[in-house]
């Protein structure tokens, strides 16, 4: 079946959508369109991809205004006549086509204080238990496709990235704060230099994560209510300075 | 489309979007859903009468509108007002201003209205909705010069673990009205009303034992769930169940809060005498 897309095509300084009409099979992806579009009639039409099948996370684009995967969505999400819009993704600049620079991420992650393990006790290696491991493993699953950086507004549409490092970072951070075998405290960072207090927790990057991680809610929420602990609560600083905070030396 | 458009085919401006769907339709439901909510409650609070409903009877038990209770002084002379024992320090006194209207729920719907304003779900839903802080993903919102999200004035938000334990208080006081709603003049029973007033505090419990700083306190703010003894910590399993009710936490929110206005509602039809209360004391 014949169907129609309007792809972006240009570069860093100019550029403009141009239409396409391409013959499609069924069960075949926006990835697998944007290809035959390559052979039948742009073949220096650029994208990057790599593994087709939702792992390597190269082909994100914006698919009839959303940020998605262009290997992960499918042709019958869409209706026969609709035309289907592809463009880069928005918060990132342009290279050429479909492809954006998304090397200010690797900067963000750059920043964050590696894993510090603590100490083992009388030479014993450490054992870690599922109910300890579960909660960070979801973050884990993150394929680094950074869509959840592509929609968040804070970077988005408000271009703060000096203030905040984005979600798939705050993710990362929460993987390190809330390990079992970690000692080192990024609390005050995670406030003050990732700007956990910059999200206002309105969830778009949880929609788009096509790993359905919960970035919002088991995430950056829990980060924030840490910050809350350290900074926001007197009755728990006081509580500390009495008890000391049990959480970093469990 | 004349709108200039920038590297990437997009366009500058508020609601600027490449999706086709009908994004609009959540934000603007909830934001009228929420709106009618404030605007009952408003109307609700400064009646001060009606709030009270027990078939005429003095003895114990009785329907109260949920926002009504906590009922901490009262004014008898009100039409459909609680009987005097029913108020925690007694009649509404001479010291209290002017200014405030008498009408019991003026001086307790703070705590429950706090600790909604201030909850993760309400924030996400009322940032998009009024604050278009986005109105949805991927749409333009408003650009403000300089964002800083909930590092300035909404730092306020990060009060919510306070109200929490406001709103833990109500959940007991609302409890006990429902308690009493089985009661008419010492005699047990079951009305409509009852059932109403029974539901409630439950709704309630399921929005507010899901609440995220619940979830942090309760055992999110561990590392570890079975240090040191390699067993699992009593807080891991409330944490569990806590995590159970938060994945539902927009559920909870909606139906916790039309019950209170529909208890309200329900109590106030009863006592002017335009519905009747079918029960098994008879009406
Ligand atoms: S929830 Fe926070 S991090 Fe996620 S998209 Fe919204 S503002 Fe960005
Ligand atoms: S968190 Fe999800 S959306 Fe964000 S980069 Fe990782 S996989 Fe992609
Ligand atoms: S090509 Fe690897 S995620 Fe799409
Ligand atoms: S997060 Fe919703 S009540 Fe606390």
């Amino acid at each position: 079946m014949e169907r129609n897309f309007k792809i972006w095509r240009g570069d860093a300084e100019k550029g403009e959508f141009k239409n396409y009409a391409v013959k499609l099979e069924q069960g075949m992806v926006v990835l697998d369109a944007i290809h035959r579009i390559q052979v039948e009639h742009a073949n220096d039409l650029a994208v990057r991809w790599n593994c087709k099948a939702g792992k390597c996370g190269s082909c994100s684009v914006e698919i009839n205004g959303r940020p998605k995967l262009a290997c992960m969505t499918r042709m019958n999400e869409f209706s026969p006549e609709e035309v289907i819009t592809v463009q880069p993704m928005k918060t990132f600049p342009v290279i050429k086509d479909l492809v954006t620079d998304v090397s200010w991420n690797y900067e963000q992650n750059k920043m964050i204080p590696p894993f510090k393990p603590r100490k083992k006790k009388n030479g014993i290696d450490h054992v870690m238990y599922q109910q300890d491991v579960e909660r960070i493993q979801e973050f884990r699953k993150c394929i680094e496709c950074y869509l959840c950086q592509d929609v968040c507004h804070v970077l988005r549409d408000q271009d703060k990235k000096e203030k905040f490092v984005g979600p798939r970072f705050m993710i990362r951070l929460a993987s390190l704060e809330m390990h079992p075998l970690d000692i080192d405290d990024r609390i005050p960072k995670i406030k003050n230099d990732f700007g956990s207090g910059m999200c206002n927790i309105t969830r778009c990057c949880t929609d788009v994560c096509p790993e359905h991680i919960q970035i919002t809610d088991n995430g950056i929420i829990p980060l924030k209510e840490r910050v809350v602990d350290r900074f926001y609560d007197p009755v728990r600083w006081i509580y500390n300075k009495l008890f000391g905070n049990g959480a970093k030396q469990e | 489309m004349n709108n200039e458009q920038t590297i990437g085919g997009y366009e500058a401006g508020l609601f600027q979007t490449h999706r086709p769907d009908t994004w609009w339709l959540e934000p603007l439901l909830t934001g009228l859903g929420f709106l009618s909510f404030v605007i009952y409650t408003t109307w609700a609070m400064f009646q001060g009468d009606y709030y009270w409903w027990s078939a005429g009877s003095e003895g114990f038990g009785g329907y109260l509108s949920p926002f009504y209770s906590p009922l901490l002084f009262i004014e008898e002379s009100a039409a459909g007002s609680a009987p005097l024992l029913h108020a925690w320090f007694g009649p509404w006194p001479e010291w209290m201003p002017n200014l405030i209207p008498v009408t019991p729920a003026i001086l307790i719907l703070a705590g429950p209205l706090s600790f909604r304003l201030t909850c993760y779900y309400y924030r996400k839903f009322y940032y998009r909705s009024y604050f278009l802080s986005p109105p949805a993903c991927a749409v333009a919102g408003v650009h403000q010069k300089d964002y800083k999200g909930e590092t300035a004035l909404l730092v306020i938000q990060n009060i919510h673990r306070f109200t929490l334990y406001i709103a833990i208080g109500f959940v007991a006081v609302l409890s006990y009205d429902a308690f009493l709603s089985f009661f008419r003049d010492g005699k047990f029973g079951v009305g409509v009303g009852s059932i109403i007033l029974f539901l409630n505090p439950i709704f309630l419990a399921g929005y507010t034992f899901g609440c995220h700083a619940f979830r942090h306190l309760s055992g999110g703010r561990h590392d570890c769930f079975t240090c040191p003894q390699g067993k699992e910590k009593v807080s891991f399993k409330i944490w569990q169940g806590v995590s159970w009710l938060n994945g539902r936490h927009m559920f909870w929110a909606w139906i916790s809060m039309i019950w209170v206005a529909l208890g309200d509602i329900y109590v106030r039809l009863v006592a002017k005498g335009y519905w009747t209360d079918f029960s098994t004391w008879g009406n």
